[in-house]
């Protein structure tokens, strides 16, 4: 089957995730390739072969061994203060210097005894209660001893890595609304579902691997290309991509109306959509470091990511957009092949167009920085009765006009707007409570299920629909006025 | 039609959903000569039901009419007959993503309880993943393995008749992810251990106090767990309503008669969203609570051998 667990190991090409602590990044595994990761650099060539989970400890030279299990070493009698009554913060009670620390490490002795050694030279450390004394420890190994666990790429690990480092990039989808998407949308195999996003192809990411390669796909992408760089992070097999479909937006009312013909397209050179595709991903950018830039003067700055880490997740789309410019250059020397492309293209484009004119998806999502209301109003044309959408918005305001237009259009029961909250423990012996911080919001949804949608005497059958699910609106006047 | 696959029209045999309105649905088993009686009439099923469209509006003998829709775990969820507490949606989100399920994955679940996640695992592993749910209730492990037959999942689902904490799983070293849902979970972790594939995979436990949780960390420490992570999710639902709040009348109304001065301007005061149609009134549209939500499910401690 297509399915499967972790268990395989790691091979040349894979597309794997490196994790620290709970900080991720995705890289695609190419031996000779330096890689930048939380301020380390080292080589992957050692990880191969490894089954993937393996930690691995950055020896000099940049090369991974894999973590030998050590026993705690602290048999001896432990000494720990009560309270912190006597402890005074002078500043003094280091006794390594930063030049100390410095030459420790530069001769290459492990994480492991440079933080035994910080323990040792710490006047104070004794005097700590047992529970400093545990996180005095974890906080100095957590600098000083580089273990890297190379994992494999999931939704759960790459929609966690992107709203950490790019929540951007995703319309600040946070992990756990994308996982009431899927839910909510029914996503399983054997699905025909319809997929509009501007999330770096992460939610189609997501919807692939809950079909496993059964059903089919059809991406709504605006501009001139969909665009999958988080997708193919997912490192997907081959045949996962044989029922994956694109269609054009901008197409999509003369398809409604029908109009449309893939003859009136004008000559689409793959050029064209390339360029396309990565404006599109430059100005998307722009416009939302734009938008941000009054509100979130420093939006990234407790992520803890410096520039070349940045550059270096990019790795992946960037050798891809170069592989395809080296294409490109083929391709104009090549005219026949250009158009055999193109003929291709156009095929394909009617086979979407074909799998859209049957009315029959089983469900649509849509995930995307445009305004939700449109989008849905079209595209619900394409969906089967008594088949659930999902709507994703980072913003509530676009959700509420959307939900007053759908029921004003009908062909829709269960509406529900709805948003959650997450919440992270700590879970330590007498020491548990909630984490210090929780994420402030991580957007809105908008759900439902189509029903056979009656033309003609739909005004009748909404004010029905209306009566019969919302509470009188005298009522509800009533309820939320401030007395 | 089954719980993992959709289909379009009616048959018999069917499990489907009757949508009176607003949070008010059943399920019904669709059956020739078989009738249901609702608050708008009865449904003949032979008539009203069988061939029609999954989505279509159905007319009852009152005049009033309901949906029909196609079922699946998120509506069967919502209507399901409880034998115990059940898991709803928000979390089995949230459970699914983290044990990384899709096709082909082996889970195990205990207990089974009234079977409300385990629709929902069983149709995301399908067509080649298998779900072995462990019960130690005879009587809800039978319930549920007829419910399973109903819903045509049956070859997706193995339910075992056991004490999970002193008899495991019944199965070792093939599943992907382990689900627990039971009072003494950590004395469980041991044979999900066994249960989990060799070179790894995920587990997941649902405890309401915290005491449990403790005592479940602990016990997955121990047992070499590692990513030992325990978080908690809430849903919140909005209304959408339209609001209309009363202008104060600060004695110089008699100047300025025609929209109260803040306002005018407002690009929002062209949209629908937002007008004044009475005098000394402003509407708009909000996303308003619920009075009283759910505040606490659960704690899901998540964790991954490897």
């Amino acid at each position: 089957g297509h399915g499967g667990g972790p268990s395989a190991r790691i091979r040349e090409g894979d597309c794997a995730v490196l994790k620290r602590d709970e900080v991720f990044k995705a890289v695609s595994v190419l031996p000779p390739r330096k890689i930048i990761f939380e301020k380390q650099w080292f080589y992957l060539d050692n990880a191969i072969g490894h089954i993937y989970g393996t930690t691995f400890e950055v020896t000099s030279g940049g090369n991974l061994q894999p973590k030998q299990e050590v026993e705690e070493t602290s048999t001896e009698t432990k000494e720990a203060g009560t309270d912190n009554r006597n402890i005074v913060d002078d500043g003094k009670s280091q006794k390594l210097t930063h030049d100390d620390i410095k030459a420790l490490k530069d001769k290459g002795i492990k994480g492991q005894e440079i933080v035994q050694q910080l323990i040792e030279n710490s006047t104070t450390f004794r005097d700590k209660t047992e529970f400093a004394q545990d996180k005095y420890i974890k906080k100095k190994k957590k600098k000083y001893e580089a273990v890297i666990t190379i994992v494999k790429p999931s939704t759960r690990i790459l929609s966690t890595m992107y709203y950490a480092r790019e929540p951007g990039k995703i319309n600040h989808l946070r992990y756990d609304t994308l996982a009431q998407m899927l839910t909510l949308g029914n996503i399983h195999a054997g699905n025909k579902m319809i997929v509009v996003e501007t999330c770096a192809g992460l939610v189609l990411g997501a919807v692939m691997e809950r079909m496993g390669g059964y059903g089919s796909i059809i991406q709504m992408y605006p501009g001139g290309g969909p665009v999958r760089a988080a997708t193919s992070c997912f490192g997907f097999p081959k045949p996962f991509f044989d029922n994956l479909h694109e269609f054009p937006l901008s197409k999509v009312q003369s398809l409604l109306s029908g109009t449309f013909s893939t003859e009136t397209l004008p000559a689409e050179p793959e050029e064209n959509a390339l360029v396309e595709e990565e404006s599109n991903g430059l100005s998307e950018e722009k416009q939302s470091s734009l938008q941000e830039a009054e509100e979130d003067p420093a939006p990234e700055a407790p992520m803890d990511i410096n520039p070349t880490e940045e550059q270096d997740t990019m790795d992946i789309s960037a050798e891809d957009v170069e592989f395809k410019e080296n294409k490109e250059k083929e391709n104009k020397e090549n005219v026949r092949e250009k158009q055999m492309k193109q003929w291709e293209r156009r095929k394909k484009l009617k086979e979407a167009a074909a799998l859209l004119r049957e009315k029959n998806a089983d469900g649509l999502i849509v995930a995307s920085k445009f305004h939700p209301t449109p989008l849905l109003l079209s595209l619900l044309e394409f969906v089967a009765p008594s088949r659930p959408f999902v709507v994703y918005c980072q913003y509530k305001e676009p959700l509420l006009e959307c939900y007053t237009k759908l029921r004003e259009r009908g062909g829709v029961i269960n509406l529900k707007l709805s948003e959650t909250w997450l919440r992270n423990y700590q879970v330590l012996p007498d020491r548990s409570h909630p984490k210090l911080t929780m994420s402030g919001g991580g957007g809105y949804l908008l759900s439902g299920i189509t029903v056979v949608l009656e033309k003609g005497k739909s005004d009748s059958s909404n004010s029905e629909a209306l009566k019969m699910e919302e509470p009188s609106s005298k009522r509800c006047k009533l309820q939320d006025l401030p007395c | 039609m089954s719980f993992v696959e959709y289909g379009d029209t009616i048959k018999d045999g069917d499990t489907a959903i009757v949508f009176l309105g607003h949070e008010s649905m059943f399920p019904v088993k669709v059956q020739h000569g078989s009738v249901t009686q609702t608050k708008y009439g009865v449904i003949r099923h032979s008539t009203d039901l069988i061939g029609k469209k999954y989505g279509s509006k159905v007319t009852c003998s009152k005049g009033g009419w309901v949906f029909i829709l196609h079922p699946t775990p998120e509506l069967w969820t919502m209507n399901l007959p409880h034998r115990t507490q059940i898991l709803y949606s928000t979390d089995i989100s949230i459970i699914t993503m983290m044990l990384e399920l899709k096709p082909g994955s082996i889970v195990c679940e205990s207990g089974t309880g009234s079977a409300s996640l385990s629709h929902a695992l069983i149709r995301t592993v399908a067509p080649t993943g298998h779900l072995y749910t462990v019960e130690f209730h005879q009587q809800r492990a039978e319930k549920a393995r007829e419910e399973f037959r109903e819903h045509g999942v049956e070859h997706l689902v193995t339910v075992t008749n056991q004490d999970v904490c002193k008899n495991g799983f019944g199965v070792s070293s093939i599943a992907d992810a382990v689900f627990l849902d039971i009072p003494s979970p950590w004395e469980a972790i041991g044979h999900a251990k066994s249960a989990l594939k060799a070179e790894g995979g995920r587990i997941c436990s649902f405890s309401p106090c915290i005491e449990q949780v403790q005592r479940t960390c602990l016990a997955l420490e121990e047992s070499g767990f590692t990513e030992i992570n325990t978080l908690e999710i809430l849903l919140r639902v909005y209304n959408v309503r339209t609001v209309s709040l009363q202008i104060p009348d600060l004695g110089k109304a008699a100047e300025d008669n025609s929209s109260p001065g803040f306002d005018s301007g407002s690009p929002s005061h062209q949209g629908s969203s937002c007008a004044n149609l009475q005098p000394g009134t402003v509407q708009f549209k909000s996303g308003v609570p619920l009075r009283e939500v759910v505040g606490h499910t659960g704690y899901l401690t998540f964790a991954t051998k490897s």
